[in-house]
């Protein structure tokens, strides 16, 4: 294939697929704003279907979404399959931005959001498979590590867009910050879901006017199209047993060490090192833009070097250095070695009359000020009652810490070492998923692992790790066992049985 | 190297059940900390899936057991006429 042609293929995939990823993401990024919106925690019935809109789209539909259109994609043809995901993507979450709120329309505005929320699972399930086998099959066998490696950045650019939406939205409705926020949570939420239509309909655009991969072309017409894929591609040990090690020995781990870099990161940064909202939303987007450049680095050094060892290395790095990296974190928003400006000490209090209850509400907060650049903000809420023998018994206390420069731009540098770790297990990871089943079955044989790896392995990272933060109270680093061990295992497993084929593919050029 | 590759597999059989015991176990556990309908279908979405998980692991050993993994197809081409 032509050099302007394989370039139009990566433009019109990758900007398609990084669409589906910033589509997937605002929901997540957005989640606080749309459980006020639709999911009121006072309200049982909301509450369960708020559990079943996170955990069952990721967890469940994601795979599912992976069989379902993997099979049409060993059928259909990639181009068409993944067109059709990435218009139910985009008119899934278009839809979110317009439906009222709980308070409008009672229960079908959750029950709606949770069935678009479902069907933005199963677009997502489809589309990644589609998009990277596209694109591996398109490229020159020798080169399908770099050119792969373009699919791969649209991941974390999905993130860093969703991320940027958001926060340029939330400030950008009112000159005053305080309102403009306060009209974010309100209706200016639904812009960054609104938006992605337009970009949809440019991406499906672009799409529609690309050809059919050549080498599902070629099969066609040979007349070797696989009649049943999933039979094909789990009931045959040949296999089966390429997808149970494309698992357990690649995605697995891939998928943990992503979330952890690029998700539980940001949420310990926030709910434990009490990083503020918008400062721990940057540290993400400054790391994300200086590491993404690594995937196609990565991408492009395994074909010479082969996938195996750059992935592999990839998690052995996290094992070894993930307790070191997040005690950073921590260290770096320890304001209790810092020298304090007492001078500049803060204290405001506003009070809030109740009128149905004749109490009165009070917010204190208390802003510390430190010579390193840092502010500390303590903010207490509690009631006064009228009657004077009542207190509040747990005021909400809500701390946040403002980083000065320095500790700012540490803390950038540690996040784009996770980073980094990301872009070593998940740049070659196509290239080595697309190369390790044939090509008949291969769109249904490499998107389940791909999905249950990184939907499943990788999705409960923020839930088990904060889990076991619940379990072990005395060790704020007690969630990054998750991460340690699967990572671990899966070195084992990948340093055991996979093979390193790149130089082997480096040498037969086509 | 293929006889570790080969023994290894019953630690991977072994994981496939231990790891379900232990979610299930810790299932039960937050069930039992809070007996809510949220808390029954967050744990048992995990088991749901994690099951198929479980057992692909028993067959990834059995499989690694049998030595089907000391010989892999050595290009796509080789994959390809192998179905």
């Amino acid at each position: 294939m032509q050099q302007k042609g394989i370039w139009k293929v990566i433009g019109a995939s990758s900007l398609g697929t990084l669409i589906e990823w910033y589509d997937f993401y605002i929901f997540g990024s957005l989640a606080t704003v749309l459980a006020s919106q639709f999911f009121p925690k006072t309200n049982p019935t909301a509450a369960l279907l708020s559990t079943l809109a996170t955990f069952a789209a990721g967890f469940l539909v994601r795979p599912f979404g992976a069989l379902v259109f993997g099979r049409l994609g060993d059928i259909i043809g990639r181009k068409h399959t993944f067109l059709l995901t990435l218009i139910i993507m985009g008119g899934a979450t278009f839809a979110i931005g317009l439906i009222p709120s709980f308070e409008s329309i009672g229960y079908l505005a959750p029950i709606l959001v949770l069935l678009l929320r479902l069907l933005q699972g199963l677009a997502l399930g489809g589309e990644y498979g589609g998009a990277a086998t596209y694109v591996a099959e398109h490229a020159p066998e020798h080169q399908r590590g770099f050119y792969t490696s373009w699919i791969q950045t649209t991941a974390t650019l999905g993130l860093f867009v969703s991320l940027g939406v958001v926060l340029i939205t939330r400030h950008s409705l009112d000159k005053n910050e305080a309102r403009s926020i306060a009209a974010f949570n309100d209706w200016g939420w639904r812009i960054p879901f609104l938006l992605s239509i337009i970009l949809v309909a440019v991406s499906v655009y672009i799409r529609l006017k690309m050809k059919e991969s050549p080498l599902f072309q070629q099969i066609k017409e040979a007349g070797q199209l696989s009649t049943n894929p999933l039979k094909e591609s789990f009931g045959h040990t040949t296999n089966l047993k390429m997808v149970l090690l494309a698992l357990f020995g690649a995605t697995m781990g891939q998928g943990v060490v992503w979330y952890t870099g690029q998700f539980y990161a940001q949420s310990f940064i926030e709910n434990v090192c009490k990083i503020d909202f918008d400062q721990s939303r940057t540290i993400l987007i400054w790391a994300i833009l200086f590491a993404t450049p690594f995937f196609v680095i990565f991408g492009a050094w395994s074909d010479r070097i082969g996938r195996k060892w750059i992935m592999l290395i990839g998690m052995l790095l996290a094992v070894l250095t993930y307790p070191s990296l997040f005690r950073g974190l921590l260290q770096l928003s320890d304001l209790r070695q810092q020298i304090e400006l007492s001078d500049l000490k803060q204290i405001k209090r506003n009070l809030v009359p109740l009128a149905a209850s004749g109490d009165t509400l009070r917010t204190t907060t208390h802003q510390y000020f430190f010579a390193s650049g840092a502010v500390k903000t303590t903010s207490i809420k509690d009631t006064l009652y009228k009657t004077p023998s009542l207190t509040t018994l747990h005021p909400e206390t809500k701390i946040s810490v403002k980083l000065g420069n320095k500790a700012y731009w540490k803390m950038v540098l540690l996040v784009f070492i996770m980073i980094l770790y990301v872009t070593m297990v998940y740049g070659p990871i196509a290239a080595f998923l697309v190369e390790l089943f044939p090509t008949r079955i291969r769109y249904t044989s490499m998107s389940l692992p791909y999905h249950i790896g990184n939907g499943v392995f990788g999705g409960l990272t923020p839930f088990i790790a904060t889990l076991l933060t619940t379990i072990q109270t005395d060790n704020q680093l007690a969630g990054l066992q998750y991460p340690i061990i699967i990572s671990g295992v899966c070195f084992v497993i990948g340093a055991l049985y996979l093979s390193n084929k790149a130089p082997q593919h480096a040498s037969s050029q086509s | 190297m293929n006889s570790i590759k080969k023994y290894a597999g019953l630690l991977w059989i072994a994981l496939g059940p231990l790891a379900m015991y232990f979610l299930i176990q810790t299932a039960a556990a937050e069930i039992h900390k809070k007996p809510i309908a949220d808390t029954w279908v967050q744990w048992g979405i995990f088991i749901v899936v994690a099951l198929p998980i479980a057992i692909g692991m028993i067959f990834f050993g059995l499989f690694a057991l049998r030595g089907e993994y000391n010989q892999l197809p050595e290009d796509s081409a080789d994959k390809n006429s192998g179905n």
